[in-house]
């Protein structure tokens, strides 16, 4: 597979803030990416250096197997960007801003715009000014959904949208990835990274800490398990990778690192387990993992 | 729309909850612009009665002055009728049609910033939803007005008050009240439009209109006896007579002025919702047919240029009628017949009048080309051209759409002053359109360098307007009171030949293309290598 977007050992500075501290993002074509990191990680940094907006003070960075900086031109043809936040120009109507950007970028799908607007239930009659927080970010989904792109790029698109439009973003998103479409998706709404993505790459203070599919995600971390067992547990204590042990009777909670969950069921089984559940790490949980600060900082294999 | 529909109104008293409270914020939000506004203002004022006796040391000197101006109607239309020559007087005079005009303009925006501003926002809706009464918030910005106002008033008078109490007090009292004139009638247009910037081009046209009435007025007789003079608010300013005899009736004009308009507006604001105005927008198409950002430029910008074409043709209209008449009027005075006989008769007298009229406007030219240029600042800061140039469109084909409609525009407006004057005098036509268009290599230079600072320091971008401000200062202020050549050579008009009368100079406005061009080119090469600001 051709990658659709790398970046390697991006730094960006303003001023004293290092906001990119040596970030690397891989993007196969034609996978939903999700983008994962608290605020002020450097996202929307890292977004703004593919869109060529920013100028990267070192690294490479490749977007369609182009530079962004230099090619910016000949790269924005082929994508489509939903920022976070969209402002409208106060006197267009939505549907012009629509049709405009549709101009600028590749083209746009008459059938598919209609299609949108109807499925959003955008009035594109309506000006810029308006139009809620959550429409707004309408004319900018259907504006980047109809239009002819490989690559979409997508900034915390979903922020004021109710559930049921949140809905709607989700199936166009996987509409995409049918058509063979690459999405790189900013998200803080962990349940939609879950449900859409194939891959994820976690940053924390400008620095990529974790990459992979879910599945290689989860592998890294930890399962919980509970048990009830016909006799006391043995040895589970000395066992390679358990942490939060708490053994009241004959009933077993632990963690165990996911890649060492073998041994630990086989001790279990050692004393006749009666009732066992393993739970695989939510999405938050790996997230918190790397959020809170207290956690030490550790560069998970790629 | 009606608000009124159920005849429910809360009791008086609580219209006004919150209002102490919504001033001291206002006042917070400006403790920068009020005090630069009216320092600068004030500073102009007080630094005057120094300059005069320092140009005009004797009383015959003032009284020579005195005579020449009040024969020359040009100089009238410019700056209003003296009515004494004491030094006092003459400040007045010489300061206070300008003085007023920015008096009524930081009112104006005061009260646009604190109202319609808030509304169009959003801001507003927060506010309006805590204990804050229905005609709080309008009358928190009629009150920083009247702060500003108050302020200046009081400095001007206390600065002034060694050249006699009761002048320096009449003319602060009079450049407040024109202040709350137009505070108060910002107040009333903010009610129709949804857009602040339009409300705030609206009422900027009446101060306008408010200052070509004036002239037109005073050209026509020296003692501001004229209708025209009597219409517009700054013309009771000199009606007033600071220093000369004060008839401190006028004040009733303005306080009665402002008292009706104010009451106007509380009307109008109690019969409408929050957010939505008398002239609502209404729906756009749902397909469009922008498809380049260059017609997107037009777009955003085709209103202000529409605008500023007609004020401008206006203009050229009005000062053209006058110009017969400013020939005629200095006929009658001896002395100054000798000295515009001396500088080549009747022809050199209406040449000297035009070519004052056009440098004027070009200079005023120079404030349409900041603003235009600007319009990239606040794409690229409201967030709008960020998604913008995240479509196939190149930084600089995105700027030079808006920069042609700046600096092609001000070629524009300046082409139709021209028409206006052809249309109003109808004799040197060409001539004429010459001079108009003479101005532009000036007008440019000062676009070139908004260009350049947007371009290479985008923070200091709104610096450009400082820039046109002390163009406008050194051609408006400087010739009139000898200011040294250095300084007159700072601005870009000051190298520009005396059109018409004068011979054209090719090598300086050749040399002022130049520069207008490298600024620009400067500015765009920072641009497309600096980092987009968001």
């Amino acid at each position: 597979m051709t990658k659709a977007i790398t970046v390697s050992g991006l730094h960006k500075s303003f001023g004293r803030t290092h906001a990119l501290d040596g970030l690397d993002l891989d993007v196969e074509t034609g996978e939903v990416h999700g983008f994962l990191g608290p605020n002020g990680a450097g996202k929307s940094t890292t977004i703004r250096v593919l869109l060529g907006l920013l100028r990267a003070d070192s690294g490479g960075a490749q977007v369609l197997g182009r530079d962004p900086w230099a090619d910016a031109v000949e790269v924005h043809r082929r994508i489509a960007y939903v920022p976070g936040d969209v402002t409208l120009w106060r006197n267009l109507s939505g549907g012009e801003v629509i049709d405009l950007y549709g101009r600028l970028r590749g083209g746009l799908d008459k059938g598919r715009r209609a299609e949108l607007i109807e499925r959003f239930e955008l009035d594109p009659t309506k000006k810029g000014r308006t139009y809620s927080k959550g429409n707004r970010q309408k004319v900018a989904l259907v504006a980047a959904f109809a239009s002819d792109v490989d690559l979409l790029i997508l900034d915390e698109p979903t922020s004021g949208l109710d559930p049921l439009m949140e809905e709607v973003f989700q199936r166009c998103v996987e509409e995409e990835r049918e058509r063979g479409r690459t999405v790189l998706l900013s998200s803080h709404i962990l349940s939609e990274v879950e449900e859409l993505c194939d891959r994820v790459s976690i940053i924390r203070k400008g620095r990529t800490v974790e990459s992979g599919s879910l599945a290689d995600l989860r592998h890294l971390t930890r399962t919980n398990v509970t048990a009830e067992l016909a006799g006391p547990p043995n040895g589970l204590s000395h066992l390679p990778g358990v942490h939060d042990l708490d053994v009241q009777g004959m009933r077993v909670r632990l963690q165990v690192d996911t890649d060492k969950l073998d041994a630990v069921l086989r001790s279990l089984s050692e004393s006749g387990v009666r009732s066992l559940t393993s739970t695989p790490p939510t999405l938050e949980e790996l997230f918190l993992r790397h959020y809170q600060d207290d956690v030490p900082e550790e560069v998970a294999a790629r | 729309m009606t608000a009124t529909a159920f005849g429910v109104r809360p009791a008086g008293s609580r219209q006004l909850a919150g209002t102490a409270t919504l001033l001291r914020f206002a006042l917070r939000r400006d403790r920068l612009m009020i005090p630069v506004w009216v320092g600068v203002n004030a500073l102009m004022i007080l630094s005057m009665p120094n300059t005069l006796e320092n140009l005009y040391a004797s009383p015959a000197d003032r009284a020579n002055l005195v005579q020449d101006t009040a024969a020359n109607a040009s100089f009238r239309a410019l700056i209003g009728p003296v009515f004494d020559d004491s030094i006092g007087a003459l400040t007045a005079w010489r300061v206070g049609v300008y003085a007023g005009a920015l008096a009524a303009v930081l009112s104006m925006l005061l009260v646009v910033r604190h109202t319609r501003d808030e509304e169009e926002s959003g801001r507003q809706e927060l506010v309006a939803s805590g204990m804050v009464g229905r005609r709080a918030s309008l009358t928190a910005a009629l009150l920083t007005a009247v702060v500003a106002n108050a302020v200046l008033a009081l400095l001007v008078t206390a600065g002034l008050a060694g050249q006699g109490t009761a002048g320096a007090l009449a003319l602060g009292l009079g450049l407040a009240g024109v202040g709350m004139v137009f505070a108060t009638l910002a107040a009333i247009v903010a009610q129709f439009t949804e857009s602040a910037r339009l409300a705030r081009g609206l009422t900027a046209g009446l101060v306008g209109a408010a200052f070509v009435l004036r002239a037109a007025g005073d050209s026509a007789s020296d003692d501001g006896s004229s209708v025209l003079t009597w219409v517009s608010p700054l013309g009771w300013l000199e009606n007033l007579r600071p220093f000369a005899g004060e008839r401190w009736w006028v004040l009733l004009l303005f306080a009665g002025a402002a008292l009706v308009q104010g009451a106007v507006a509380y009307e109008l604001a109690g019969r409408r919702d929050v957010g939505m105005s008398f002239l609502p927008a209404r729906p756009g198409p749902a397909t469009g047919r922008l498809g380049t950002a260059a017609a997107l430029a037009w777009r955003l910008q085709r209103g202000s240029v529409l605008g500023w074409s007609i004020g401008f043709f206006l203009a050229g209209v009005v000062y053209g009628g006058l110009t017969d008449g400013v020939a005629d009027l200095v006929g009658d005075n001896d002395n100054a017949r000798e000295i515009f006989e001396r500088m080549g008769g009747q022809a050199g007298l209406t040449d000297a009048f035009l070519a004052s009229m056009v440098g004027m406007l070009g200079l005023i030219a120079a404030l349409y080309v900041v603003a235009s240029v600007l319009r990239l600042h606040g794409e690229e800061t409201s967030g709008r051209a960020e998604p913008l140039l995240a479509n196939a469109v190149g930084r600089l084909r995105w700027a030079s759409g808006h920069l042609t409609i700046a600096f092609g525009g001000s070629a524009l407006i300046m082409l139709l002053a021209g028409l206006g004057f052809a249309v109003g005098y109808g004799k040197e036509v060409g001539p004429i359109l010459g001079a108009c268009l003479v101005q532009l290599p000036a007008v440019w230079v000062v676009g070139g360098l908004a260009v350049l600072l947007y371009g290479v320091l985008p923070r200091a971008a709104m610096g450009a307007w400082g820039v046109a401000g002390a163009v406008l200062l050194i051609g408006w202020v400087g010739p009139a009171l000898d200011a040294p050549q250095a300084v007159l050579d700072l601005s870009p008009f000051g190298h520009l030949p005396k059109l018409p009368g004068g011979g054209m100079e090719w090598g300086a406005v050749l040399v002022l293309l130049v520069l207008a061009v490298g600024l620009a080119a400067a500015g765009l090469v920072g641009l497309r290598r600096r980092d987009m600001t968001s």
